[in-house]
This record gives structure tokens, C-alpha cells and sequence, in this order.
């Protein structure tokens, strides 16, 4: 990919140099745009887990989804991810560094974060900028795609780590 | 609702740290998560600035057209009611293109130009057609083939093999996509919506912050 692509474009005589330095001033905006967002979501979830609150919420519900086999500590991810992008990113980087990536909960979490997407702020936006107003059903159906994406991710993950 | 979330767990969290007495822990744990938040994002200024060159490269050469051209069956099946050379397609294509690279950030402009284009077809402007509802659903899942941010954490964080969660992602997504799918296939059933004009007989595109009054079903034909 890495060496196809600007070949591709080599010969399609596209200014591979230019527009690849054009495109990356993207990339540094981007990362340096979600600091203030995952600075905000990481002091909460710090703040969350180190009280012990975390822990406690996580011991609820924990006999029931062990009996389905899943790691109670995605739990959180599974309700974040529809709300806030950078807050379940911040979430799922917190699990990695606690876990390590190569665990299994770091890779479910991995795939969770990579499979579906901020249903609440994409219907905002996309809605928001042709100033729709009823939605209809599409709440629902992202809503369900984001249940079925999340037990896809974990048990896809289990099925191939496992 | 993420103001109150985000309230709601640094309040539990410094009642939680009350209970047990120890209340310098949410000062202590406050500042390791900002620092925590501001290495993560200066470990994904690299791998971003690379794939986004490497996108515009994609994109600049056609391959973002190529890919589109590949879908064309896939659109007119999912988006029936669309007039087959309508620019609406067009977005429509770039959109779902763009997202399948995993290019977040330059598949919302595409995706917002794909919405007005379908809200020139609209007949009611305050109310989601069916199309657009499909085109909400396909996003909100997202099918993703490279996902370029949590494959720079993973790397962040010395994972033997960061590029492992690709084949996994990919299963993962497939099946939320078809499950979207089949979801708005079911409500477009169950929910009648009349039948979008044919291309042309719209007037002028409205400017995407028109907003008529509520007419109702059955205007613009």
C-alpha cells in the first residue's frame, strides 16, 4: 500500500512530493485539533478509575457478561462509543495502556474503536448541515448497528486471538 | 448528554475519592490523564501526517475515483430512489470511497455534500428521506479497511504487531454495515415516504440552510 499508492500516482504523473506534503498538513492539525478533547476525556476517566468508581461499576455487571465471556472492562466502551469519538478514543488508549495491546483486551478494544463510529455526532452533522430535523428512524438504526458492531468486535475477536 | 457524562464521572469519581478519604487522589489522577492525553496525540501527529499524505496521493491519482467507479452497483442497489446520474450519486460514491480508506476527515465534507445534494431531492425539508437515512446509516457504521488512529496507539504502546486488528476491524465492521443495511431496509418498508421527483423537475438547489415550512407529505411532485 505504502509503495503502491505513490506509485500509482507516479504515473498517473501527479507532483507525488506536493501533494503528498499537501495532504500531510492535514494529518498535524488533525492531532494537535483532538489534544484539548482528549485531554478533557482522559482527566475524567483518570479521575473515574482511580477513585475506585470504576471498579465498582465494572463488579456489577461483571457475573453476567463473564458468563457470555466478555471482558467486563469494555463494558464503558460499548456505551461511549455511539456519544463521543475522542471520549471512547481516550477510553480505549487508557485500556491499552493499562492492559497492553497485544492483550485481549486491548485488541477487542482496538477492533471496537476501529468498527463503528460517533452515530450521535455524525446524525448531528450530517442533519445539522441540511437542517433536517426529523430524523426518522435513522437514530435507531445507527444505534443498532452500533450494538451489533460492538458484540461483532468481541466475539470476531475471541473467534481469532482467542 | 456527553456534558453530563463527562460531569457525571469527575463528580462520582471525586465522591468515590471522599468516601475512601483520600481526596488528593482526583488531583493526582487529574493531571496523569492530561498527560496522559496530550502524549497519545503528539505519538499520532507522526502516523497521521503520514497517511494523510498518502491519502491525498490516493486521492489526486484517480484510485478515490477508481474505487468509486467499483461501488456504482452497490450505490444504485442501496440508494433506489436516487436518479442514476444525479450528482447526488456522485457523493454519495466519494463518500462510502473515502470511508473505506479509513479517511475520517475527508469523508465528512463529502458525506455533508452528499446530504444536500439528497435534500435538493427532498420533497419535505425538515424530514430525513429515505435516502438520506441510508446514507446516515452506512456512515454511522462505517465499513473501514486500514484504521490508521488505533493502529498509530497501538504502536504508541510497543504492540508486537499494531497492524494485527486490521483483519479483525474489517469482520467486525462488515458485519455492523449489513446489520445497518438490513435495518433501514426494514424501517423503509414500514415506513412510507412519497416518491422522490424525477432529476430536473426540482427547482434550484436550495442553500443547505434553507428551511421551508413544514408542508407535509406529498409536495414537490
Amino acid at each position: 500500500m505504502i509503495a503502491f499508492i505513490p506509485l500509482y500516482a507516479f504515473f498517473r504523473k501527479i507532483p507525488v512530493y506536493e501533494s503528498f506534503v499537501e495532504g500531510a498538513k492535514g494529518g498535524f492539525s488533525t492531532a494537535i485539533g483532538i489534544i484539548p478533547h482528549l485531554v478533557g476525556m482522559m482527566v475524567a476517566i483518570s479521575v473515574f478509575r482511580a477513585s475506585g468508581a470504576m471498579d465498582f461499576l465494572i463488579g456489577l455487571a461483571a457475573p453476567l457478561v463473564r458468563w457470555l465471556h466478555i471482558p467486563p472492562e469494555v463494558l464503558p466502551l460499548g456505551i461511549l462509543r455511539p456519544l463521543t469519538g475522542t471520549g471512547s478514543l481516550a477510553f480505549t488508549t487508557d485500556l491499552i495502556k493499562t492492559y497492553g495491546p497485544d492483550s485481549m483486551i486491548g485488541r477487542i478494544a482496538s477492533t471496537i474503536q476501529g468498527s463503528t463510529d460517533t452515530t450521535l455526532y455524525v446524525l448531528t452533522v450530517y442533519f445539522g448541515a441540511v437542517g433536517i430535523r426529523n430524523g426518522r428512524y435513522a437514530l435507531k438504526v445507527g444505534l443498532f448497528s452500533d450494538l451489533v458492531g460492538f458484540v461483532a468486535a468481541i466475539f470476531v475477536c475471541l473467534l481469532l486471538f482467542g | 448528554m456527553v456534558n453530563k457524562i463527562w460531569l457525571g464521572m469527575l463528580l462520582i469519581g471525586f465522591g468515590f475519592a471522599a468516601y475512601k478519604g483520600d481526596i488528593n487522589l482526583v488531583t493526582k489522577a487529574a493531571f496523569e490523564g492530561a498527560e496522559t492525553g496530550v502524549t497519545v496525540c503528539f505519538g499520532l501527529i507522526s502516523v497521521l501526517v503520514f497517511w494523510m499524505g498518502i491519502m491525498k496521493l490516493a486521492e489526486d491519482s484517480g484510485l478515490v475515483a477508481k474505487i468509486s467507479k467499483l461501488l456504482g452497483p452497490v450505490v444504485r442497489f442501496l440508494f433506489p430512489d436516487v436518479p442514476k446520474n444525479d450528482p447526488a450519486m456522485g457523493y454519495i460514491l466519494s463518500n462510502m470511497s473515502a470511508n473505506l480508506l479509513g479517511l475520517g476527515n475527508a469523508a465528512t465534507p463529502m458525506g455533508i455534500r452528499a446530504m444536500q445534494e439528497l435534500q435538493r431531492l427532498n420533497p419535505d425539508k425538515t424530514t430525513a428521506s429515505p435516502a438520506m437515512c441510508t446514507l446516515l446509516a452506512l456512515n454511522t457504521a462505517s465499513i473501514t479497511l486500514i484504521p490508521t488512529t488505533l493502529i498509530a496507539i497501538r504502536n504508541t504502546y510497543h504492540s508486537a504487531n499494531p497492524a494485527e486488528i486490521v483483519g479483525s476491524t474489517l469482520l467486525a465492521t462488515a458485519i455492523a454495515t449489513l446489520a445497518a443495511v438490513f435495518a433501514d431496509r426494514w424501517y423503509r418498508r414500514r415506513a412510507p415516504y412519497p416518491p422522490v421527483p424525477p432529476a430536473g423537475a426540482a427547482n434550484s438547489p436550495p442553500p443547505p440552510t434553507a428551511r421551508s415550512a413544514s408542508a407535509g407529505w406529498g409536495e414537490g411532485t
